[in-house]
């Protein structure tokens, strides 16, 4: 193996480091796809024509464009109302039970290219983590603030998850239409997006099932954390008082 | 044979809805930079209006090279902060949530036209034609199909709410302006990944992972393909951008050339299992280090700590899954 063999990879250690220092990534991109160009000693004209060339072929990843106005459309009607009255609605009682929940509706909403219904800044901050905060203290009284975190941390973590794993579904998500376009790109034909978006549904399935066999004793894990915290509490009482 | 709707007045669709945004941001005196702003949206929506015209008078190499400069450009703008968000006209909580309460569940139905009409489409208008003329494009039947069901879906919500279509673009433009420069990242990382492919990338990649792999182990084949994707993206911060290189690099010679392994269900659960590591690393700060912030957590990766055990499991799932799948 020589340095020319390596060079062409120059491009992910600029990636890398961009990513890392948090510039831009559209500029860290940039960069890369250029430094890697001109390594492999391509000429800058050339270079600027295969950048646009691969731009070009690969704009159906913009069709998410198409989806946004009937997006906005139904969420200055209430469409997030709707779904968070819907959600209150039906969960009863648990912290793990609003998560379990939240995972599916969110899992399925992804698979249907509703993305953004759901965010951790639209959805988490201000409605799943106070409820499921909500459902453990009515339950345990007052909280300590690292049970708190830990239920705020599922929350967090609930949304990412079932989002990762139910959006794939949905053909007109960029990582599908990304995996269409590079097929296309180097030779494999017959693959439609259709078909990527039904192989993402053993791993979606996998998900929900793992990470609901997580929920299902967290509720368990919360109340030993209580107990742990109101034992250690007492005995610190005692203390002071002895 | 043509066809009735085709992929390329998809994209001028696309190019149109762009610039109505463009026109709006260029009017919108509360988005503090309203005109490098529109002209971000401007670059990237002529690209859908314009390019299949430079192609035909400029011919192919003119015209990619002036989409290339414009790429440039669009990063530079990106880079150098000069996007912003605008200011909307928007209907208030009360009007929301009245309008939530008389249209109940019916709210949900035009979302859901989208996937429904869009599959239906896909499975019974495949090879059917009117006069010689197929009705959906053959060669991108799946987004010729979700643009009908996009449609579908306006014209219910027009009917159901009393919105516009015009209506539906204007509310767009928050959606846009919030998802901003991140809108152009998936398209700009199937760049990089063409660029890489030019430059052979995939090829060091294979000729790193040969040095230390039996080309004939389908299993350990399958491991360091998931396993490299989870850490790439964990380095990356991003899957898309580990995809590119590693199915190139691993997938394609050593499973799908080599092993005749079926491309489909390869490439998604690849990519998922790319997924697996963006669970696990800081560098996807948007899912990982910003909910720790908004949720004022003490520990800022309490997060990731939390999701760790179900990304472990679930890599090793997607590494049974793809090995049990690929080799129908």
């Amino acid at each position: 193996m020589t340095v020319t063999e390596l060079l062409p990879l120059i491009g992910i250690p600029i990636v890398v480091a961009g990513f890392a220092l948090k510039f831009n990534p559209l500029l860290v991109v940039t960069v890369a796809g250029l430094a890697t160009g001109l390594s492999v000693g391509m000429d800058p004209g050339t270079l600027l024509e295969t950048f646009g060339e691969k731009f070009i072929n690969s704009r159906s990843l913009a069709v998410y464009v198409l989806i946004l106005p009937i997006i906005g459309l139904l969420e200055s009607y209430g469409l997030k109302e709707r779904a968070q009255d819907w959600i209150s609605s039906l969960a009863s009682a648990t912290s793990a039970r609003i998560l379990m929940l939240y995972f599916v509706l969110r899992q399925g909403f992804g698979a249907l290219g509703l993305t953004y219904i759901g965010g951790q800044a639209q959805t988490v901050r201000p409605l799943l983590a106070p409820m499921v905060e909500g459902a453990a203290a009515a339950r345990h009284g007052d909280l300590p603030q690292h049970i708190r975190d830990k239920l705020r941390a599922h929350s967090a973590a609930c949304d990412n998850i079932a989002v990762f794993f139910g959006e794939d579904i949905f053909i007109a998500f960029g990582a599908v239409l990304l995996m269409d376009a590079f097929l296309k790109e180097n030779g494999i034909a017959g693959i439609e997006p259709l078909h990527l978006g039904l192989w993402a549904i053993p791993t979606a399935l996998a998900a929900l099932a793992i990470h609901m066999f997580r929920l299902v004793r967290l509720d368990a894990s919360i109340q030993r954390d209580v107990d742990a915290w109101k034992k250690t509490n007492a005995s610190n009482a005692n203390e002071v008082t002895a | 044979m043509s066809a009735l709707i085709t992929i390329n007045e998809i994209y001028y669709l696309i190019g149109v809805i762009l610039m109505l945004l463009v026109g709006m941001t260029l009017r919108d005196k509360g988005n503090p930079k309203r005109v490098t702003t529109a002209l971000f949206w401007f670059l990237f929506g002529s690209v859908f209006l314009f390019s299949d015209l430079l192609i035909s008078t400029l011919g192919k190499p003119m015209a990619y090279r002036i989409v290339g400069v414009i790429v440039v450009l669009i990063s530079l703008i990106a880079g150098c902060g000069l996007l912003s968000i605008g200011t909307y006209k928007q209907r208030n909580a009360e009007q929301r949530q009245a309008s939530a309460n008389k249209l109940g569940n019916w709210l949900f139905l035009p979302a859901i036209l989208i996937p429904v009409v869009t599959v239906l489409c896909t499975v019974l208008l495949k090879d059917v034609a009117i006069g010689g003329m197929y009705i959906l494009d053959q060669k991108q039947l799946t987004l010729a199909a979700l643009c009908v069901g996009c449609i579908c879906a306006i014209l219910a919500g027009w009917k159901l709410t009393g919105g516009t279509p015009l209506h539906a673009v204007r509310e767009s433009r928050r959606l846009l302006d919030s998802i901003g420069w991140a809108s152009v990242l998936p398209q700009m990382l199937a760049m990089l990944g063409g660029v890489f492919v030019v430059a052979q990338t995939g090829k060091s990649v294979q000729e790193i992972v040969s040095l230390f792999v039996d080309p004939h182990n389908r299993f350990m084949l399958v491991v360091i393909y998931c396993v490299g994707m989870a850490l790439f993206t964990m380095i990356m911060g991003n899957a898309f951008a580990a995809f590119p290189v590693l199915t190139a690099g691993i997938a394609l010679p050593f499973l799908i050339v080599g092993q005749h392994a079926d491309p489909a269900p390869l490439v998604t659960i690849g990519m998922l299992a790319g997924y697996c590591g963006t669970l696990m690393t800081p560098m996807g700060a948007n899912y990982n280090i910003v909910p720790a912030a908004l949720l004022e957590l003490k520990d800022k990766y309490l997060v990731i700590k939390t999701q760790i055990p179900t990304a472990l499991t679930l890599l090793v799932a997607n590494i049974f899954l793809m090995y049990f799948l690929i080799f129908r």
